[in-house]
């Protein structure tokens, strides 16, 4: 395979909130759930997105406005391009036959919105700071949503109403994208409660295809290892919810940075 | 046929097999390099340090065609300070680990091959061929003999870690700064560095697909090139040479080493093959030397000269 970007013309643009946008195009890429692709404006930069919609050969990316490389997407209309390669990564290991929940944190939902897609049974969590970041509520209708302000939904966060609905319904195996610090502690739920989990971690993503290093965590290649993990995986990465490399490489708190919060916030991978 | 031996020697260095992990490639953590080292490779080095931080270029920063990788990642690195507190205990990667030193003048590698101090690196590699990189390499002018001669000195007298000089293939006197080298007081030669630069234009976007527009070529189109070069310094210098360009099987290794390759470096084999390239390329190793009868590895070393 020749690692590099074909351009796609965008043929439908959805606005799902005031700051998230899905721009489809066509293509016949095999995606699997949880694995992400670059998405290239030339002369501008590259940088990683899950699909959030697959219907046929019909692909969709949702992206959360966020910085100078996300505002140039929204501003994208129908019939302009842009340069996508890939799929990389693992994706989720997928299992119809458990119970089980995703849970989002922000744009973090758009990388489980194929998930739910391919598992229809199952107890859907989203939760932002407020109602009007909420997205996909036509597409899921039967989400539960939590806002930190409570303007919809359970007042709290996603690890708050996990736990209330733990105590009431078993799962089997949870799913989720969000912020690093929140998918930490959802492992630690799933841990006490004895639920396996998948989390997809966010890292700076620079090649993709596993050669540069950028994208470390505790030695596993985010972009070829993950960006995926399992309960036993994370537990070997001591990295995971503490440390994340800037662009220079330099490790810093993955909860507390700025430079790092355009992955974990921006349409996370 | 009794046991086979794949250790070679670089100067003073003793490796378990002639394959070493290229710079630029996984070399960001002490963690990924230990990844590389239980993956087989014989030794590793690091992405190259400078004095200050770097972010490098853009993305898209390295895409593949269908003869090898173009890249133009432009140094990213933590900085010297950062950077020798990630790699401060070198010696768990098990294998020995060679530091990749850059710099725009000579006192910036004094600087760095300075902070580096209190580390457990086996080794210090300079590259002075960098193709697309503003401020270093080719484009700072150090390509020269007499360049390559001052920073070589400046650097020797600061450190008496074996120095290793890695040179570009696209400068048609390599013997001469490689000479250069070795008269300063270099230890080995890295042969080569990528080559060009060159450029890959998307033609539906009508734009080079590189951030910085230009890259350095390596992989399957870079391996003849390594090998002349390898072929050229082997019968012009004394001191042992890393063969490294396009190397991604058992085959093409020994086919550096009869060009006069003490040892290996692998790069672009990582994205040919997988992480695990080190153990398959010495069992193809291996395997060739069984199929041939020769119980030492160093023995076909040159064997291509007449």
């Amino acid at each position: 395979m020749i690692e590099q970007p074909a351009m796609v013309k965008i043929c439908d643009i959805r606005e799902e909130s005031p700051l998230v946008k899905t721009l489809f195009f066509e293509s016949s890429m095999n995606f699997i759930p949880g694995q992400f692709i670059m998405v290239w404006i030339p002369m501008v930069d590259e940088k990683p997105f899950t699909v959030s919609s697959i219907q046929k050969n019909l692909l969709g990316i949702s992206v959360l406005k966020k910085g100078t490389f996300t505002d140039l997407l929204h501003q994208k209309r129908i019939g302009d391009t842009i340069g996508i390669r890939g799929p990389y990564g693992n994706g989720f290991h997928l299992q119809p036959e458990l119970h089980s929940c995703v849970v989002g944190g922000g744009i973090g939902i758009a990388s489980l919105a194929t998930v739910i897609d391919t598992l229809p049974k199952i107890t859907i969590i989203q939760g932002t700071r407020t109602a009007s970041e909420i997205i996909y509520r036509k597409r899921f209708t039967d989400m539960r949503f939590c806002t930190e302000d409570g303007s919809l939904g359970f007042r709290g966060t996603t690890v708050d109403l996990l736990e209330d609905i733990v105590k009431k319904q078993q799962f089997q195996k949870v799913y989720t994208c969000g912020p690093e610090k929140m998918m930490f502690k959802i492992v630690e739920l799933c841990k006490k409660h004895h639920i396996a989990c998948e989390v997809s971690l966010d890292r700076y993503i620079k090649c993709g295809f596993g050669i540069c290093g950028q994208c470390d965590c505790s030695g596993q290649r985010t972009c070829v290892e993950g960006p995926v993990f399992t309960i036993p995986e994370l537990n070997t990465m001591e990295d995971f919810g503490r440390v994340a490399l800037l662009k220079t490489g330099e490790r810093v708190d993955v909860n507390n940075h700025r430079q790092l919060s355009y992955i974990s916030i921006d349409n996370a991978k | 046929m009794s046991k086979l031996n794949l250790s070679v020697r670089v100067g003073n260095i003793q490796l378990r097999n002639p394959t070493i992990l290229a710079s630029g490639i996984l070399g960001v953590t002490k963690a990924l390099l230990k990844r590389v080292a239980e993956n087989g490779a014989g030794a590793v080095t690091t992405k190259s340090m400078s004095k200050e931080p770097r972010e490098g270029h853009k993305n898209p920063t390295v895409i593949t065609f269908e003869a090898g990788m173009l890249n133009a990642v432009g140094y990213s690195n933590p900085g010297i300070e950062k950077a020798a507190r990630e790699f401060a205990d070198i010696q768990d990667v098990g294998v020995p680990a060679i530091a990749s030193v850059i710099g725009t003048h000579k006192e910036d590698f004094v600087r760095v091959v300075e902070g580096l101090s209190g580390t457990h690196f086996s080794a210090i590699e300079i590259p002075l061929s960098c193709p697309h990189t503003p401020g270093f390499g080719l484009l700072a002018g150090q390509g020269t003999p007499q360049a390559t001669f001052e920073i070589t000195s400046a650097v020797r007298k600061v450190t008496e870690l074996p120095l290793f000089i890695k040179l570009s293939p696209s400068i048609p006197e390599i013997s001469t700064i490689a000479k250069a080298a070795e008269d300063a007081g270099a230890n080995a030669i890295t042969a080569v560095n990528s080559m060009g630069p060159g450029m890959i234009i998307n033609i539906e976007a009508q734009k080079p697909i590189l951030d910085y527009k230009v890259g350095g070529v390596t992989g399957d189109a870079l391996r003849p090139i390594a090998t002349r070069c390898v072929y050229d310094l082997y019968e012009a210098i004394n001191i042992p040479i890393i063969g490294t360009g396009g190397v991604s099987t058992g085959r093409h290794a020994i086919e550096m080493m009869m060009a006069g390759a003490s040892a290996v470096g692998i790069g672009t084999g990582v994205y040919y093959r997988g992480i695990d390239v080190f153990k398959k390329i010495c069992e193809e190793i291996s395997q060739w030397m069984r199929e041939n009868s020769i119980s030492d590895i160093n023995t076909i070393k040159g064997a291509a000269h007449d």
